[in-house]
């Protein structure tokens, strides 16, 4: 295929982030793809490595300055064009969604892009999810830890058994129609200023 | 759907020829407006609709979303993220002109006031500028440029690098701005020094890391600098010419269309923050709601310092006051003067950014909507004396800094009479050396 032969570059300061993007750029059989985490003599990189497709994360403050970077080659006479189509918004706000802008080589066909822009945004739809499952994970373990430590605490200051105290944590919970973990940090808290 | 039904109905008038509208805003949708911003000084009176009533009296919510990057803000709002937009003056010229990577019909219909800009150079560049030219502590805005012109040419015959000094977007005020004051002095800013950009929050670390000599940003990175001890400021907007618009609000002209009574209750809330932001007496109250986190993130102090216009120069204890250095209300800064965006586009042709075309006077003066100001607010509220597209910089306390006036009728003369300019695209005058 010949949308194979494009040159990418990626630009994005999320390092873990970016090997996700250009892994899934080499399985689609991407072989020129360049990956960059700072911005720092990007001109240059530019002027050398002379991309199809550039793609950075809109949370990078330096966006501003691609732009300016831009705004010189029409001068030189490389023009580059946001995204791939204007008409088709529902991709265009897929990416803006995702947090992925592209900037491509003004004159390249659409249809040569879209898969890699298709592909781009599902990566990083796919490093978000990664992103909030690690962080509901870290917070379930943080929980888990807290009840263990209201439960011991109620076990010793109210000479209970493991099942009674964790069934006193439960059973206030619903009564407060609270969560579980919150009812153990207020003894956790309680306990700290007791004893 | 329609939102915030009972806010509306109860809310009170705004003004008294005002009628609230009725409930069910004829299909106008919800109520509540996103509107994305960047963390600056220059943003106050949209903060101060959405965090001191001014909005919720309109019977509207302003959701405000903090972004990064002046072409995140641009795109956000060509793809409805975004309602509105707090954005650079030229940014919808520029969009109306089709400029930029992603241009995308632009309006503003309310400026945001002017103020706000200044230039610093590095301690390291204003000392030699000191040393080298003789420049006095006390020097103007005009001599400051002089003298680095002085140092620029010291450093030419002795093959030094060049300058490099910080904007912050090339459709910005900053750029046009910092480039007035370096060709006033006798600079060209694309063959005397290296123009980059850096984002604003970054401005002041640059400088001192020794990646930039100098930029042009808006408050409060430059008193940032300068209280660092790392920059000095050598002239501020009311310098180079005090009319300049700095940022406007934006909106699509499709999305202005179908919700004008949208537009009319977000202007009303918007001139009446405008109003109060100007006070100051309520300049610790805003100073207070800018510093925290989720808007600008940046010492209370400093803020209330800028908002008074009391400007620490450097570190060394020399400092200047600017009256009016934030006009937030005052001198009809909200109003959106066509006249302003020809003044933009002359600079954008000066600068080789597009030509000079009657389509392109055409389009650059359509992005400013006094129209819609006026339908808001009442004839009113709009200057009497002078028409929407007038001589600009002719009066006393609003002068250019190289002293020339800019007729929009003439604007081909004013262009060509630059000393200073890289015109190089086609259709321009090869006249220059």
């Amino acid at each position: 295929m010949a949308y194979l032969d494009l040159t990418i570059l990626v630009i994005d300061e999320n390092a873990i982030r970016a090997s996700i993007i250009e892994e899934g750029l080499r399985e689609a059989g991407h072989a020129k793809v360049t990956v960059v985490h700072e911005v720092n003599g990007i001109a240059r990189i530019i002027e050398t490595l002379q991309p199809d497709v550039i793609f950075i994360d809109l949370e990078n403050p330096n966006r501003d300055m691609m732009e300016h970077l831009f705004q010189l080659t029409r001068t030189v006479g490389r023009p580059i064009a946001m995204f791939v189509d204007r008409s088709d918004t529902a991709s265009i706000e897929a990416a803006v969604d995702a947090g992925v802008s592209a900037y491509i080589v003004d004159g390249l066909k659409k249809e040569r892009v879209k898969p890699i822009l298709d592909m781009a945004v599902s990566r990083f739809n796919a490093f978000s999810r990664l992103q909030r499952e690690l962080a509901d994970a870290k917070s379930a373990l943080e929980e888990r830890k807290i009840v263990e430590r209201a439960k011991g605490i109620l076990m010793k200051m109210r000479g209970i058994s493991e099942e009674q105290a964790f069934a006193l944590l439960r059973q206030t919970a619903m009564n407060e129609k609270k969560k579980m973990s919150d009812i153990a940090q207020s003894v956790v808290t309680a306990a700290g200023l007791l004893m | 759907m329609v939102t915030k039904i009972t806010d509306t109905a109860n809310a009170p008038r705004g003004g008294d020829s005002r009628l609230a509208a009725p409930a069910a805003l004829a299909g106008e949708g919800s109520r509540t407006l996103r509107a994305g911003f960047i963390p600056l000084v220059d943003a106050s009176v949209l903060i101060a609709a959405a965090e001191f009533g001014f909005a919720r009296k309109e019977g509207i919510v302003l959701d405000l979303v903090k972004d990064v990057s002046w072409a995140n803000v641009r795109d956000r709002l060509a793809f409805r993220q975004f309602d509105i937009a707090h954005m650079l003056s030229p940014m919808p010229v520029a969009s109306m002109l089709g400029l930029g990577s992603n241009p995308s019909p632009t309006i503003t219909p309310f400026s945001l006031g002017g103020g706000g800009n200044a230039i610093t150079l590095s301690t390291r560049l204003y000392a030699r500028m000191r040393q080298e030219a003789s420049l006095t502590e006390t020097a103007s805005a005009l001599e400051n440029a002089q003298a680095l012109a002085k140092v620029i040419l010291g450093m030419k015959a002795r093959g030094e690098p060049l300058p490099t000094l910080g904007v912050t977007y090339p459709f910005s005020s900053h750029n046009y701005e910092f480039r007035f004051w370096l060709a006033a002095g006798g600079i060209d800013p694309d063959r005397d020094v290296k123009l980059v950009v850096v984002p604003p929050p970054m401005t002041s670390d640059a400088l001192a890391a020794g990646a930039i000599d100098g930029f042009c940003v808006g408050a409060p990175w430059n008193m940032v600098a300068s209280e660092r001890g790392v920059g000095r400021i050598v002239a501020a907007k009311q310098d180079i010419w005090p009319s300049a618009p700095e940022k406007v609000i934006g909106m699509r002209p499709e999305w202005a269309e179908t919700h004008p009574e949208t537009v009319s209750r977000l202007i009303v809330a918007l001139d009446a923050a405008a109003r109060w932001c100007d006070r100051p007496e309520n300049h610790d109250a805003l100073s207070e709601a800018l510093a925290e986190t989720r808007y600008l993130a940046a010492p209370v102090d400093i803020i209330r310092r800028v908002l008074a216009g009391e400007f620490n120069l450097d570190d060394q204890g020399n400092r200047r006051v600017i009256d009016g250095y934030f006009k937030f209300h005052d001198g009809f800064a909200n109003y959106p003067r066509p006249s302003q965006a020809l003044w933009i586009y002359s600079q954008m042709i000066r600068w080789g950014q597009t030509d000079l075309s009657s389509t392109g006077m055409t389009a650059a003066a359509a992005a400013y909507r006094p129209d819609i100001y006026r339908l808001a607010l009442g004839a009113d509220a709009a200057p009497l004396l002078d028409n929407d597209i007038r001589v600009e910089g002719d009066m006393d306390g609003d002068r250019f800094i190289d002293g020339q006036v800019f007729d929009p009728a003439r604007i081909a003369d004013y262009i060509a009479g630059f000393a200073v300019k890289s015109m190089t695209r086609s259709g321009s005058p090869a006249e220059e050396n």
